[in-house]
């Protein structure tokens, strides 16, 4: 079972978290899955291979949308037999209806995204729930790796500062006061380390942060 | 036959692809139940010309139907033993080991009505009169084909079909039999298509009538009881219609400021384009009627299944309970990116099981009739699919990926 950093969500058993297409565990499906209702409709943005609604529609029953720009993951996600939608995040959610989906999740996706508030805005009005998971840039290994005047490289940041993806990146810290200079109430915050949820210093000791929020 | 034959034989195309369907025949299916049509006439008999591909299985499960576009026909893979250049317009689609695999589904290309490539149409004999049609050939619908095709399903004995597909005016087929026999289909692929026309569309498809129904060998489109074809109206049409089927980035890159011979300050063509455009034309013009070419124009014109329902294109796909594989092309401006967005979207409101392919690739609409990875990775991974719900083995194993 999952703790929650400050969340009171009584969380039903979940399935160990599968292994992505790349063969790296991810820590955040479990999480995610805890949030998410039996027979939910959800839309995963950015969502690759696919990996994560087949894992939610494997223990929740839930069902929905992949969007994904990446012509591999339409590819694999088609033939796994995921709903996928082939589009470019940053030009918005426009083919999507205000409230058609319950839960609208953007997992590892945030810190690549030029644009940040739009798609944060999207989510919101077409889902009645946003979960967001990104690596944390506040982990100590980051701040001592940056005190050596170095750019952070590690298992959750997996990139040379001049090939990396990740144009945003950001602190628990910073993402909790996004939140809530916009007004947005957090209904649930995980931060795992090492795929274990952490309660202590969690902007310290957290390596991958996963939030569920709303409007 | 010359000595050398079976090395001539081995350097066509189609013989040397051993992922060919090899040698095909067309079929001819009469009806005798009389078919109403959207005009409000009724066809009281009516022959559909159809070639069929694979084998159909005990179950009658793996059958999947081909439906053509403006001037293609029936003929969608394979080669005729007589006229072995003569190649079906997707065969590289369709074929053993290809993205649409005949070892394991049982094809089907059919021949729409109206049309001039064997099924009844303006070229056929009017029972009420013995003479050919001609201008009193009724103007069938997208609708109407589908209810035809339906017919033909029956005689084959298929029940429901394990997909629909087609491009352009296919992918409109293939949609509209989503929504009007959702019981009879298991998926359908709707590519480069519309949900309907745009006014820019309909104008295309006005100015290729107008050159026709302007030729002075028209004659009100009787023009075959005057022995004469208005070719220069079809040719002028294809002209038209092939510049809508290119994208401007692929004419440049084909043609450019090519000139044939240099300048002569003539009207004789001098650019390569006006000369390739030219020999489209007159091909067409040969091998395509003109009261077929109007006809067709017209069912792309009124296809629009949201008036149905007031305009409210969910609403009418709302009954489509298969699941839908919508493909696009970046460069295609006859039916661009957005038009199947369109489709998407309302499928998506209704919570349809619906995968969308943006396929990005220079050729314009024609894109979906050429070799392309990604979009023939993306069809033969949905047969996969498709043959793993219906429980199809292949006979043969995967080829590997090229």
């Amino acid at each position: 079972m999952t703790d929650l950093v400050n969340g009171n969500t009584a969380l039903p058993p979940i399935s160990p978290a599968p292994t992505s297409h790349n063969g790296v565990a991810r820590a955040d499906y479990a999480t995610i899955g805890g949030w998410i209702a039996e027979d939910a409709h959800v839309l995963d943005l950015g969502c690759g291979d696919g990996a994560l609604l087949a894992y939610l529609a494997a223990t929740r029953g839930a069902r929905g949308y992949g969007v994904e720009i990446d012509d591999a993951g339409v590819l694999a996600c088609i033939g796994s037999g995921i709903n996928v939608i082939q589009s470019d995040l940053e030009r918005g959610l426009a083919g999507f209806d205000d409230a058609a989906f319950d839960v609208v999740v953007l997992s590892q996706t945030l810190q690549a995204m030029r644009r940040i508030e739009p798609i944060v805005g999207e989510m919101l009005r077409v889902g009645r729930e946003a979960i967001v998971t990104f690596p944390n840039f506040g982990h100590w290994s980051h701040r001592l790796q940056i005190l050596r005047g170095r750019m952070p490289v590690s298992s959750s940041l997996p990139y040379q500062w001049y090939d990396t993806p990740n144009i945003h990146l950001c602190t628990v810290a910073d993402f909790d006061a996004f939140l809530a200079e916009r007004g947005y109430p957090v209904l649930d915050r995980v931060v795992l380390a090492r795929g274990r949820a952490v309660r202590f210093a969690p902007n310290l000791t957290g390596e991958l942060a996963i939030y569920r929020f709303r409007e | 036959m010359p000595s050398f034959s079976d090395t001539t034989a081995a350097a066509d195309p189609a013989i040397a692809d051993s992922r060919s369907v090899g040698p095909v025949l067309p079929q001819t299916a009469h009806f005798d139940v009389p078919l109403p049509l959207a005009c409000g006439r009724t066809l009281p008999q009516y022959d559909l010309v159809y070639e069929t591909y694979g084998t159909l299985d005990a179950a009658r499960a793996n059958a999947v139907l081909i439906c053509h576009a403006l001037n293609a026909s029936h003929h969608v893979a394979g080669f005729y033993a007589d006229d072995p250049k003569d190649i079906g317009w997707w065969d590289n689609m369709v074929g053993p080991g290809k993205p649409l695999d005949t070892e394991r589904f049982f094809v089907v290309g059919v021949n729409n009505l109206g049309s001039c490539f064997g099924s009844t149409g303006p070229l056929s004999t009017n029972p009420a009169t013995g003479r050919p049609w001609g201008s009193d050939f009724p103007i069938a619908t997208v609708e109407d084909w589908v209810d035809a095709q339906a017919q033909l399903a029956d005689r084959l004995g298929i029940r429901q079909w394990a997909a629909v597909m087609g491009g352009s005016l296919g992918g409109m087929q293939a949609l509209d039999w989503a929504i009007r026999y959702p019981s009879r289909i298991r998926n359908s692929l709707v590519i480069a298509a519309a949900p309907n026309l745009s006014a820019e569309n309909i104008a295309f498809n006005e100015i290729a009538r107008q050159a026709i129904m302007t030729d002075p060998e028209y004659h009100d489109g009787d023009f075959e009881t005057h022995g004469v074809k208005p070719r220069r109206g079809l040719r002028v049409a294809r002209m038209i219609g092939h510049i809508t089927y290119l994208s401007d980035e692929q004419m440049e890159a084909k043609f450019g400021r090519q000139l044939r011979e240099g300048l002569k300050f003539s009207f004789a063509p001098e650019f390569q384009i006006e000369s390739y455009l030219r020999h489209q034309g007159e091909k067409f013009a040969e091998y395509f009627d003109a009261n077929t070419y109007l006809r067709v124009t017209k069912a792309l014109d009124y296809f629009d299944p949201a008036t149905r329902e007031n305009g409210d294109l969910a609403l009418a796909l709302a009954p489509a309970t298969c699941k839908l594989l919508v493909v696009s092309f970046t460069t295609d401006w006859r039916f661009p990116a957005s038009r199947s967005r369109e489709i998407v979207r309302a499928l998506v409101r209704k919570r349809r099981d619906v995968s969308y392919a943006e396929i990005a690739a220079p050729h314009g609409h024609d894109a979906f009739l050429l070799d392309n990875a990604q979009y023939h990775a993306v069809v033969r991974a949905w047969f996969e699919r498709v043959a793993a719900d219906i429980g199809v083995r292949a006979v043969f194993p995967e080829p590997s990926p090229a």
